[in-house]
């Protein structure tokens, strides 16, 4: 759990950002951030993300960020075994930010703290996957730091 | 993947002045340290004010300064003024070979990734980037 202090421009001050687990009552305000972001409610998925990952699992983690009385921001991800032939690493496979909230350090704050959670569990490496038209998403990775990992996505149209 | 000499110079230029913001910079002196004639480089650095990147500033101590955003401009602004680097690639024509449209295919994979990193990377994450390299000098 991290806790940092952020400052809102020049009108004033934005709540401490505090980063923690997810829990049953936060579930209605990610789905939110992710229904604004996607233009689709999943309330299933996420229902299913909070069973699988909310609890403190040994290597998974669904963290939220929360200002005030609010979630501004989520994040998920667990530690996989050779996945895909790799060595153990962390994999975040969701993240998302209130609007509103963007360019205020929430979504580098979850990945600090998943990454920090990661390392604990001994891995060297985090990855992700987005998808190339996401330059918003794309560029917040680049920002923390992520490169081109050594691998190549592939796809079939199966249809 | 290779980028044209003028690409390049904007870039290493429009790096140069995003590291120092309100900074003004002589196009003497940038010259100098890219090895470029100034006369080219002036041309270079024409066409990134014409895209609202620099500002010129007149006068006998004239140069140039950053006019951008650093956190929104990315490479691919800038190299995209320059030359037109992974614009889609004419769908299968009637009469193509197959080969040739298997071929166009996988290039336009090629292309299609090449635009996406370069749209991602924004100068500021460049200049992060360029800090650690220092790092490690």
């Amino acid at each position: 759990m991290s806790s940092v202090k952020r400052r809102r421009g020049a009108t004033g001050e934005r709540p401490r950002l505090r980063v923690r687990s997810a829990g049953p009552a936060d579930l209605a305000e990610v789905i939110a951030i992710d229904a604004r972001a996607t233009g689709l409610a999943k309330p299933e998925y996420w229902a299913g993300i909070l069973r699988r990952y909310g609890r403190r699992g040994a290597r998974r983690r669904f963290l939220v960020a929360e200002a005030g009385a609010r979630i501004v921001g989520y994040i998920v991800g667990e530690v996989r075994d050779w996945e895909f032939g790799s060595p153990a690493c962390g994999w975040v496979f969701g993240i998302g930010v209130r609007p509103d909230m963007r360019e205020a350090g929430v979504g580098a704050a979850l990945l600090k703290a998943i990454t920090a959670a990661f390392r604990r569990l001994g891995v060297a490496t985090v990855r992700t996957l987005i998808a190339r038209d996401n330059q918003l998403v794309l560029s917040f990775f680049r920002s923390q730091g992520m490169m081109a990992a050594p691998v190549i996505p592939l796809e079939k149209d199966i249809g | 993947m290779r980028l044209q000499k003028n690409t390049l110079l904007a870039l290493y230029s429009v790096l140069e002045f995003a590291a120092q913001p309100g900074r003004q910079l002589s196009v003497a002196g940038i010259a100098a340290s890219l090895r470029v004639s100034p006369h080219h480089l002036a041309k270079v650095l024409r066409t990134l004010g014409r895209a609202g990147l620099v500002d010129s500033v007149r006068g006998a101590r004239g140069g140039y300064r950053f006019a951008g955003n650093a956190r929104r401009v990315t490479l691919m602004d800038v190299i995209g003024l320059f030359e037109d680097i992974g614009a889609p690639r004419p769908r299968a024509r009637r009469g193509r070979r197959p080969a040739e449209q298997a071929l166009g295919e996988v290039l336009q994979e090629i292309d299609d990734t090449a635009r996406a990193t370069f749209g991602s990377v924004t100068l500021d994450t460049m200049l992060k980037l360029i800090g650690r390299h220092n790092g490690r000098r």
